[in-house]
């Protein structure tokens, strides 16, 4: 579980579901929500795939995977529209796109389907917080160099913000860097 | 190869090694075109360039010293030429603060992220003109208006705005409001303080051939390129589309065409190679300046191309191998 | 338990199973947050009906109406009333000549046709340039403000093309796609509202000869 923070984190070290991780980090609160919605989605679907995995043959395991990863993305979606229609209109294109997240899938294939129910839960926990993480320390760089905000909190006036950060450029530009720091502490 | 491309600094231009020789060269070229803009933009056109250049080479010996922990090189010249080329693309009423960001984009993500002189990528000083162009395109995009009477006018960022040629035609302005082609070769009509006198630039030009600093091929097929692309639709209605002569002239492409995509590291080896470079840098800025959203596209045009740099050399390569 | 073999028949049955738990849980889902959905729309639509009217008591999104506008197209108004009299309009008007495509906007009006607020539904301008408009031209500042001007018979413009509204700075082109908006929201309005007739041909700029 503590592996997906640092060591196997899925943003910085395993490079894995970077649709999301470039798309929806224009603020700190954006990429905490895409986060926090992947962990469950992460949670849910490792806890099922781990559960049923024994009734699923291996020749369709699959699509029987991905339509229970779709079933927890689509409730997450309806939930987020229906009580948070804010942040649905800021994230809304890509909270589909997390049936498609290589994190998803790639934990249940190579962790749920192998190990435990209660292992797996965890696992998806560990995985969840470490994409969380990396995704809100990115949307936070993104957003104070972009606008001078923190979590909305204005620190640098706004005229001092480089727009390019809250851009796509800015994302890649901002990932590289993040990914070389996480590179060279993790070395030291 | 660090060791290769240190020179250790000299008194004389001309002497030391080819790398610094060069880049003394290339500056040597760019003094008309600095003089013009001297007596057009004044004051502002020389604090931008000097902010330019010295945070240019303070940013390149800080990340050498302390991040990549080796000799630094700044006596090569080429932080400085970096810093000139920036401040060149720059109007000349930026903000000080605005200049040092993109000395920093510059030589920070588009020179040493990459390992520094030599293996970089793209050009330094567009990579921190495009930065800054989308950071803060409100401050990049207003040009202050040159009075053609008064030399040397001390105005800073207090000094009147207006459009550039290329910015009027996006917006649609008759033909009729553009300034005259005399104007756009002596340097009287607005934009980046280095970019508005096609004849200063030109003037450089033959001073780099003269030299044997850079060869043609480039240059003059980007030129051959936006004049014969724009030539084609001005003749098939002159009405919306402006002249070729004009597209020549006006915005950044001199500038561009003549000292920046003739950049040693980030433009083809071969002859041919340089050539298909140049075409598809004319190409692509004549393609953006007539239908993109952006006014100008010089800059967009040589960071693409330099990007296809490494295919276009592995690919006309082996040709010349063959043909022996 | 032994895990189930590829056979075709497991194959299926599982699948099915599947399918139809998911199935099941969605159509469960579905239920409970189609309301809530539907609510959080409706009142999205409310608030900015609301913030660009004057004050009213009635429904303005169940009274709405199309109106037609010179160009041949029509856009949506939604009158504000206060006991049974009018007091003002919203209208969802757009611009096809943004610089990123289309814009929408909810202009407010009251009764004497003058600008009481407006709102930005939807746009793809650029950050930091066009992407002002949503309070640029609310802001008190130079001839920047629309708020409770009165559209002449010209229409709103910026000062380039001779009108005397400060355009945004560098986004010329979004400040005149944001106008135009403007103006097609109140010849819309005041084509119908002026005559009482249904529908009128009358010119973008409309006249101001409204009640």
């Amino acid at each position: 579980m503590i592996n997906g923070l640092v060591k196997e984190n899925p943003t910085f070290v395993l490079l894995l579901g970077m649709c999301p991780t470039l798309g929806t980090t224009s603020s700190a609160i954006n990429g905490l929500s895409m986060g926090l919605a992947t962990m469950f989605v992460l949670i849910c679907s490792n806890f099922v795939i781990s559960a049923v995995k024994k009734l699923v043959p291996d020749m369709v395991r699959i699509p029987a995977f991905i339509v229970i990863i779709a079933t927890f993305v689509t409730v997450v979606q309806f939930c987020m529209e229906a009580y948070a229609p804010a942040l649905y209109a800021s994230l809304g294109l890509y909270i589909p796109l997390i049936v498609v997240n290589c994190i998803v899938l790639g934990r249940a294939e190579s962790f749920a389907a192998k190990n435990g129910v209660v292992a797996s839960a965890f696992d998806g926990i560990g995985i969840g917080l470490g994409f969380t993480w990396a995704l809100t320390l990115l949307g936070a760089c993104r957003e104070l160099l972009g606008t001078g905000k923190l979590f909305g909190i204005s620190l640098i006036p706004e005229e001092y913000g480089s727009l390019i950060f809250i851009l796509a450029p800015g994302a890649f530009i901002v990932l590289g860097y993040l990914i070389a720091i996480v590179n060279k502490l993790s070395k030291a | 190869m660090e060791n290769s491309l240190y020179v250790s600094p000299s008194p004389h231009i001309h002497g030391g090694d080819s790398i610094s020789k060069n880049m003394y060269g290339v500056l040597i070229a760019l003094i008309p075109a600095f003089l013009v803009s001297l007596y057009y933009f004044g004051l502002g056109a020389l604090i931008v360039t000097w902010v330019s250049v010295v945070s240019c080479v303070l940013f390149e010996y800080l990340i050498q010293k302390f991040l990549m922990k080796k000799e630094p090189t700044i006596c090569d010249g080429s932080a400085i030429l970096t810093g000139v080329l920036l401040g060149f693309n720059l109007p000349s009423n930026l903000p000080v603060w605005i200049v040092v960001i993109g000395a920093l984009a510059a030589i920070g993500i588009g020179k040493m992220t990459f390992g520094g002189l030599g293996n970089n990528i793209f050009n330094p000083a567009l990579v921190g003109r495009v930065f800054l162009l989308i950071s803060f395109p409100a401050q990049m995009t207003t040009w202050p208006l040159v009075d053609a009477t008064s030399a040397f006018p001390l105005t800073y960022t207090d000094a009147a705005t207006g459009a550039t040629v290329l910015s009027l035609m996006n917006e649609g302005i008759s033909v009729k409001d553009l300034p005259s082609y005399t104007s756009l070769l002596s340097g009287a009509h607005g934009g980046s303080l280095g970019e508005i006198s096609a004849f200063a630039l030109l003037l450089g030009f033959a001073y780099m051939l003269w030299k044997k600093i850079i060869t043609w091929h480039i240059p003059v097929t980007i030129i051959l390129t936006v004049f014969v692309f724009t030539g084609i639709l001005h003749l098939v209605n002159p009405v919306s589309y402006a002249s070729p002569f004009l597209h020549v002239l006006s915005g950044g492409l001199m500038l561009g065409a003549i000292f920046m995509a003739t950049d040693y590291v980030t433009s083809p080896m071969t002859k041919k190679g340089m050539v298909i470079y140049a075409f598809g840098i004319g190409l692509l800025t004549s393609i953006i300046r007539v239908f993109g959203s952006y006014p100008e596209g010089v800059s967009f045009a040589i960071l693409i191309m330099n990007a296809l740099t490494p295919l276009i050399n592995m690919y006309v390569k082996p040709k010349h191998f063959g043909e022996k | 338990m032994e895990k189930l073999k590829s056979t075709l028949p497991n194959m299926l049955l599982s699948l099915t199973g599947v399918c139809v738990i998911a199935g099941a849980i969605l159509a469960g889902v579905n239920a409970m947050t189609k309301e809530p959905i539907a609510q959080s729309k409706a009142a999205t639509l409310e608030a900015a009906i609301k913030a660009v009217t004057p004050e009213f008591d009635n429904k303005p999104s169940e009274e709405s109406y199309m109106a037609a506008v010179s160009d041949g197209d029509s856009v949506r108004i939604y009158p504000a009333k206060k006991g049974n009299e009018w007091v003002g309009a919203a209208v969802e008007s757009y611009s096809k000549n943004g610089f990123g495509g289309e814009i929408k906007v909810i202009v407010g009006f009251d009764k004497e046709g003058k600008i009481v607020n407006y709102s930005v539904l939807q746009h793809a301008e650029t950050p930091g340039l066009g992407a002002k408009m949503q309070d640029w031209f609310r802001t008190n500042k130079g001839n920047q403000s629309i708020i409770g001007r009165t559209i002449t018979a010209d229409g709103l413009k910026v000062k380039k093309d001779g009108g005397d509204v400060d355009a945004i700075t560098a986004a010329t082109i979004s400040s005149r796609a944001f106008l135009e908006a403007v103006n097609r929201a109140y010849s819309a309005l005041t084509g119908v509202d002026a005559k009482g007739a249904a529908t009128s041909k009358s010119s973008k700029e409309g006249g101001n000869n409204n009640e």
